[in-house]
């Protein structure tokens, strides 16, 4: 199961992110769980400089933009 | 929560430095920590790149603006960020400005301001522009 995280302290643009990410992971057919990380401490051990970001299986994919499902399925089949 | 609660909307120039065992290392560093303090940038870790930190590198991959602060030809700051794939973008190194390197620690505040100088002429006055898809800033790579 691919584990998806979504940094962001709650923002719109942290949403955004949150949603495309959901439409793409449907889209990819895979089996997966996704966690939006709020809690600002939390946060700052994956090393992010901005976000929101997108974190796939613990690594960092996306840093402090909202890609486009499109691009968000090409990243989480990797 | 709302946008504005949450995001500074401004974009952000990464400060990376070599912050090496010498004078011009340690230029490179003071100048970093107060260019950040200045508001110009966001000095980050340089080391937690080199370690392979995914946070890190995309982060260096996915900023709007960098420079890199070498303080001799040797240049470790631009060797980790070629050992990890990421693009370099305005690099300065700081014996190119006339500085000598030596294993002294005693920074001359002069000689600190004419490294940020030359930052500041390298990236323009204001790096930091008003954002359109960045948001809140998570982390500034302590």
């Amino acid at each position: 199961m691919k584990k998806l995280q979504i940094l962001g302290t709650g923002c719109a643009k942290c949403i955004k992110l949150a949603a495309n990410t959901e439409e793409a992971a449907k889209k990819a057919g895979i089996d997966y769980e996704i966690e939006k990380v709020t809690d600002i401490n939390q946060i700052m051990k994956f090393g992010v400089m901005m976000t929101p970001a997108l974190v796939v299986d613990g690594k960092v994919k996306v840093v402090g933009k909202v890609l486009p499902p499109a691009e968000i399925e090409n990243l989480i089949k990797d | 929560m709302a946008d504005e609660t949450c995001c500074t909307p401004t974009r952000k120039c990464m400060i990376l430095a070599c912050s090496g065992g010498s004078n011009v290392g340690q230029l490179s560093n003071q100048a970093a920590v107060e260019l950040t303090k200045e508001g110009f940038g966001s000095m980050y870790c340089l080391a937690g790149i080199g370690a392979a930190i995914s946070g890190f590198m995309q982060s260096a991959k996915d900023v709007d603006e960098m420079v890199v602060i070498d303080g001799c030809p040797i240049g470790c700051a631009r060797g980790v960020l070629k050992e990890q794939g990421i693009p370099e973008r305005n690099y300065l190194v700081v014996t190119d400005l006339g500085f000598e390197k030596a294993k002294k620690f005693d920074l001359d505040p002069l000689d600190i301001q004419k490294v940020k100088d030359a930052v500041r002429k390298m990236l323009g006055p204001d790096p930091v522009r008003p954002a359109d898809d960045a948001c809140c800033s998570g982390s500034d790579g302590e």
